[in-house]
């Protein structure tokens, strides 16, 4: 019993990474309806720019204040000059465009800071955390931004006029558009926001898988797993999909015999697939009906 | 109150652009003048181009595979190298653990990969569009950590993967070339090899996508409701698209792998099933020919970038993409046809 709670705690630790990255994937998908593949890359990105910083001598969070705002403005950047134009470009298209990002944005951080894996400081430090050995504080704070934020962007789509219009951008465009509301710059604010909670995210992990260019590529695949699973349309189901997706893991490793290490991608993709088919709206998700 | 109230109601977006079906091929003529010079090449080209051109043909099979899947019956996949890594370890693991002829090997690796496929595609027929890229994508992130598995590492080899030996001409044709004292080096005799069984694929998907199945296809592609409505049994044909595509992608992957003549998993990661991805939009989705000229971005192209910039190549390799998706949406098809206007104006 006690290896169970122990393994659920642990995977609440590791979950909380997914819950990041889940929480940023699910905000770029409700603003422009895409999976953003480069996000892991966008947000590593942004990661290295406050490594940077602190390496001039800033203060943890004066550069982590700058890195936000920095990662905000040029995901709105990056919209305005690459995405907008393909607003009305099929999926695929989109896709490529995804694509060419990642692998722009990958080489560029690894001919700037190069290849070697850096150490990232955490500004909780990593003493256990209430003295268990499996929870640092770290992880600890970890949970404790990622439900900060969570909170933060419910009473921001909830309670102000600025969420509602983005909420209306999204849901029904035309009828936006009718109101006043100017949705394509809601789309812009929407992948402003995501690279900033991108940011944040990488900022989070980076102590944890180290800071090096690739550091996001496991990450990324179990955020859109934790994503299907809480449902692409609903934040709070991501967060509480990345923490599912963290406990699964931990527990399919300790008593599934044959799971390692070894095994971890192909169960997120057993996880995602089998969430897809068995329920493709997610936990939390609305269901999606076409219409003809 | 019901369901449907609350579900969000979104009208479906394109996937890909209708391409009308003549403009999917080119014509007998152009056929004829690039199958000679495919032909020509070996004889004028040194060891190292004639694979060059090998690997082109072999990765324009599974560019033109990915096309028919895309193209053809509008599905998406980021998860073609899992499949090419299938036939590539079929056709290996029986050639070097149970001595079958490499010729044998890829009809085998092409019907393993396209149960594989089928299988694959009953789940993914229920997702669309972006779902079904994560699907295939995460597909493709974990087939190499499959193919390490303790349990399979008797037959693959594990980390350490499986060296293929090459193939020999057979020795009729040897022996009836040194009649004229003429020699065909292995390099030349793969290229040939390659070179047929490319045209026997690029014949039969032209067929394919003239025919019955072709139609439903894109029917299914261009909308699904309406294609439903007619008739056409929409999953049946959506899973058979995935397990042909998957199959076509297992013989090409046959081939690479005696053609590389080595076989592990870190060759077959996430990366390839993009490059293949890449390649269908640079050569033009839905235009077969395109593909082959897709293989050619991708296995040049990063030679090229890396020449321009070393650190910079993977972006210099995007901002390319990017180029190709601004400047030429339909990727080598539209140049294509603005250079048919242009010689049809010389002519007049």
């Amino acid at each position: 019993m006690e290896l169970f709670t122990n393994q659920i705690l642990a995977g609440i630790s590791t979950g909380a990474i997914y819950a990041c990255m889940a929480l940023a994937v699910v905000m770029i998908y409700q603003a422009i309806d895409h999976l953003n593949f480069a996000q892991g890359e966008m947000a590593m990105f942004s990661t290295f720019i406050s490594w940077q910083l602190m390496q001039w001598g800033v203060p943890y969070w004066g550069a982590f204040f700058l890195t936000l705002i920095f990662s905000f403005i040029a995901g709105i950047a990056i919209e305005r000059i690459l995405f907008k134009p393909l607003a009305k470009a099929p999926v695929l298209t989109n896709v490529a465009g995804f694509i060419a990002l990642f692998s722009i944005i990958n080489s560029c951080a690894g001919l700037i800071w190069d290849f070697t894996i850096k150490q990232y400081p955490t500004p909780f430090g990593s003493s256990p955390f209430l003295g268990s050995q499996l929870i640092s504080t770290h992880q600890a704070g970890m949970i404790g931004v990622t439900i900060l934020l969570l909170i933060a962007l419910y009473f921001f789509f909830q309670y102000t006029r600025m969420g509602l219009a983005m909420r209306a951008a999204a849901s029904v465009p035309e009828s936006a558009r009718l109101v006043g509301i100017n949705t394509s710059w809601m789309i812009a604010l929407g992948w402003g926001m995501a690279a900033g909670i991108g940011a944040i995210a990488g900022i989070l992990i980076a102590p944890v898988v180290f800071l090096e260019p690739n550091m996001m590529g496991g990450v990324l695949i179990y955020g859109f797993a934790a994503a299907v699973l809480g449902g692409l349309t609903s934040p709070l189901g991501a967060v509480i999909g990345g923490f599912l997706v963290g406990i699964f893991e931990n527990l399919a490793g300790t008593y599934i015999p044959g799971v390692g290490n070894e095994l971890k991608l192909p169960i997120a993709l057993a996880l995602i697939v089998t969430v897809l088919v068995v329920k493709p709206a997610g936990l939390f998700g609305r269901p999606i009906v076409k219409r003809v | 109150m019901t369901a449907a109230d609350e579900a969000e109601v979104v009208a479906e977006g394109q996937v890909v652009e209708a391409v009308p079906k003549r403009a999917m091929t080119l014509g007998t003529g152009t056929s004829i003048a690039v199958l000679v010079v495919l032909l020509a090449i070996p004889l004028f080209a040194k060891n190292f181009i004639i694979f060059q051109m090998t690997m082109l043909l072999i990765y324009g099979i599974a560019v033109l595979a990915l096309n028919i899947l895309t193209g053809g019956s509008g599905q998406f996949s980021l998860g073609q190298s899992a499949f090419y890594a299938v036939g590539a370890y079929t056709s290996a693991i029986l050639m070097e653990q149970f001595n079958v002829n490499y010729a044998l090997t890829l009809p085998v690796a092409g019907i393993i990969c396209f149960a594989a496929g089928f299988l694959f595609g009953q789940p993914a027929l229920r997702l669309s569009g972006v779902y079904l890229a994560l699907a295939t994508f995460a597909l493709a992130t974990a087939m190499p950590q499959l193919l390490k598995l303790g349990y399979f590492e008797h037959w693959t080899g594990g980390v350490q993967g499986l060296v293929v030996t090459k193939p020999d001409a057979p020795e009729i044709l040897q022996n009836a070339l040194k009649a004229f004292s003429l020699k065909i080096s292995q390099d030349m005799w793969l290229y040939y090899f390659t070179l047929v069984i490319t045209v026997a694929i690029y014949l039969w998907s032209v067929n394919l996508l003239r025919s019955r199945s072709g139609r439903a296809f894109m029917s299914i592609r261009d909308n699904e409701i309406a294609a439903s409505s007619m008739g056409v049994n929409v999953a049946l044909y959506k899973t058979l698209a995935f397990g042909v595509s998957a199959g076509i992608t297992g013989v090409s992957g046959g081939l690479g792998a005696i053609a590389v003549q080595f076989v592990a998993p870190d060759s077959y990661t996430i990366t390839f099933a993009i490059s293949l991805f890449l390649g269908m939009v640079v050569g033009g989705v839905g235009w077969l020919p395109g593909s082959f000229v897709g293989a050619a971005f991708i296995i040049f192209v990063p030679n090229i970038s890396e020449s321009i910039s070393k650190g910079l190549s993977g972006a210099v390799f995007g901002v390319l993409l990017f180029l190709v998706i601004f400047l030429v949406p339909h990727g080598a098809r539209q140049i294509a046809i603005v250079g048919q206007q242009l010689a049809g104006r010389f002519r007049r």
